[in-house]
């Protein structure tokens, strides 16, 4: 497998306030990647160093793109940042209203990006926009509605089909599946699944909930006030933490 | 004659000479929004105050000055405006394209076609074509740094989405130089046409938002469109009832309360001058 990106010794201060400190490890193509721990544990703010959205203070973040050459995230120009972010990066927030454009309809949301590299043809447009909905089982008759009449779980699919129509291969997702309905959730995990299995798509999903992580992810890092406390293969971490506190994490996920 | 307490065409040399440096660099960089420090003006904002400290930072002694409003040299903002520039200027003003040197307009470009001898100044009411979609003014500015415009797509998409054809009809977004994507001020898209490679300097005014923009002359002029549905301007099942003239922008107007209406030429001038030929 290849390397995708390399994130090496980075760390992020707000202020005296430390939140990311000394950061590393390496995702490989096709690789699913939780990054776990308890709110305040630095997880988004490393997850928005890594897309570009924050200048870190200390570190490097190499990542290996489409056409073969090596780009440093964190000296980059912000063209070189914000193009990848729309090409070969996708970003899902947790709060799909902070993802989306509310105030057009759901096709003109998928066709934004192909738009944004510069298709011109309509149909060519609409026909990509209908296709990815289909994709994410959101049925096709809704295509021209706002996604302001669309549930949450549909706005989060929505999201995410938006991020893909421009076949990215590197997608950084913050909570996708917070604040949503345990079954609707059940949904979303069995679509991301399929999706990252069939796009070969690299994944690097911050997440509180441990269940999420086993489902998606094949590798994990756990994170507490900042540090990296333990990383590892999803089902060695989740049943035999070495740390205190991923024992501690691990035993707090209610059994039902 | 001007009145001798007011400074020619109203506004201070040093002012004047302030406007002239932005435009100067809008005309270095066509479509690019300059700002500049506008100042009050004797008029509401809305009147067209970034149009008339443009042309005041133009004109010299000998200019003719043309003032349009809705193509109408007779309307509210016209005759104010001409006056204006008579009182504080004292220079001649004229109703026929072809005789002036400087036209200021709102919401048309005339008929005629414009020559090298001519300064085209437009009154801007909302100069950035992007502030719809992204009303972050930090933001938009990186859009047009970065050639970001996949957004204004998003806009003529959903305009077909909904009704089958781009439903923008006026302030109608295009790119100037194959550069900057620039709003052509609440001209029709009728108008859009004739930006393009016009002999004419043209420059853009915004007084409230504190921009100017320029098109020099012989620049293109591109209207946004998609592959499979070019740009297309309004067409008319009528002529002119006035003059008869099929290829001029057409104004409905009422006539009566009864549903009584004639459609007619918004530019006055284009129209009397076809009727004077006949």
């Amino acid at each position: 497998m290849k390397k995708l990106l390399s994130v090496q010794q980075l760390s992020k201060f707000f202020g005296e306030q430390l939140a990311c400190d000394d950061i590393g490890f390496d995702l490989y193509e096709g690789e699913v990647l939780a990054i776990v721990g308890e709110s305040g544990s630095g997880k988004t703010t490393l997850l928005r160093c890594l897309a570009g959205l924050l200048p870190p203070n200390h570190g490097r973040i190499l990542y290996h793109g489409k056409d073969g050459r090596q780009v440093d995230i964190v000296l980059a120009s912000e063209a070189v940042r914000r193009n990848l972010l729309r090409t070969e990066w996708g970003f899902v927030h947790q709060d799909a209203r902070d993802g989306l454009r509310m105030g057009v309809s759901a096709g003109a949301n998928i066709g934004e990006r192909l738009m944004a590299i510069g298709d011109r043809h309509y149909g060519h447009i609409r026909s990509s926009a209908e296709q990815w909905l289909g994709r994410v089982d959101i049925p096709i008759s809704r295509i021209d509605d706002s996604p302001w009449t669309y549930s949450g779980g549909m706005r989060q699919r929505l999201q995410i089909s938006r991020n893909l129509v421009t076949a990215p291969r590197l997608m950084l997702m913050d909570e996708p599946t917070g604040g949503l309905d345990v079954s609707v959730q059940a949904r979303l995990l069995d679509l991301m699944r399929g999706l990252v299995r069939d796009l070969g798509l690299a994944v690097i999903l911050v997440t509180h909930d441990l269940a999420v992580a086993r489902l998606l992810s094949s590798r994990m890092i756990v994170m507490q006030n900042g540090r990296v406390v333990e990383q590892g293969l999803t089902d060695q971490i989740l049943e035999d933490p070495q740390q205190p506190y991923s024992q501690l994490l691990v035993s707090s996920v209610l059994q039902v | 004659m001007s009145s001798a307490s007011y400074n020619f065409a109203y506004l201070s040399e040093q002012t004047k000479r302030m406007i002239r440096r932005a435009l100067l660099k809008a005309i270095a960089i066509p479509g690019y929004q300059v700002p500049f420090a506008s100042r009050e003006m004797p008029m509401p904002y809305g009147w067209g105050t970034g149009g008339v400290q443009v042309t005041a930072a133009i004109l010299v002694p000998e200019d003719v000055l043309k003032v349009i409003d809705q193509g109408a040299d007779d309307t509210t903002n016209a005759v104010s405006l001409r006056s204006f520039f008579v009182k504080t200027a004292g220079i001649a003003t004229t109703e026929a394209t072809a005789e002036a040197t400087v036209i200021q307009t709102r919401h048309r470009i005339p008929e005629a076609p414009l020559t090298e001898n001519q300064i085209l100044v437009f009154q801007v009411p909302i100069p950035e074509p992007l502030r719809f979609l992204e009303p972050r003014e930090t933001e938009t500015r990186k859009m047009h740094a970065l050639e970001e415009y996949g957004v204004m797509h998003v806009k003529l998409y959903e305009d077909i989405a909904k009704l089958g054809q781009v439903a923008t009809t006026y302030a109608y977004p295009a790119k100037v130089a194959g550069r900057y994507v620039f709003d052509p001020s609440p001209i029709p898209k009728f108008d859009n046409p004739k930006l393009d490679h016009n002999p004419a300097l043209q420059l853009f005014g915004a007084g409230r938002e504190k921009r100017v923009y320029a098109i020099p002359p012989y620049t293109s002029v591109q209207s946004l469109d998609f592959e499979d549905h070019p740009f297309e301007i309004q067409k008319w099942d009528h002529t002119c009832a006035l003059c008869g003239s099929d290829d001029s922008f057409l104004d409905e107007i009422i006539t009566d309360d009864k549903g009584g209406h004639m459609f007619v030429c918004s530019d006055t001038d284009h129209c009397r001058a076809t009727q004077e030929q006949k």
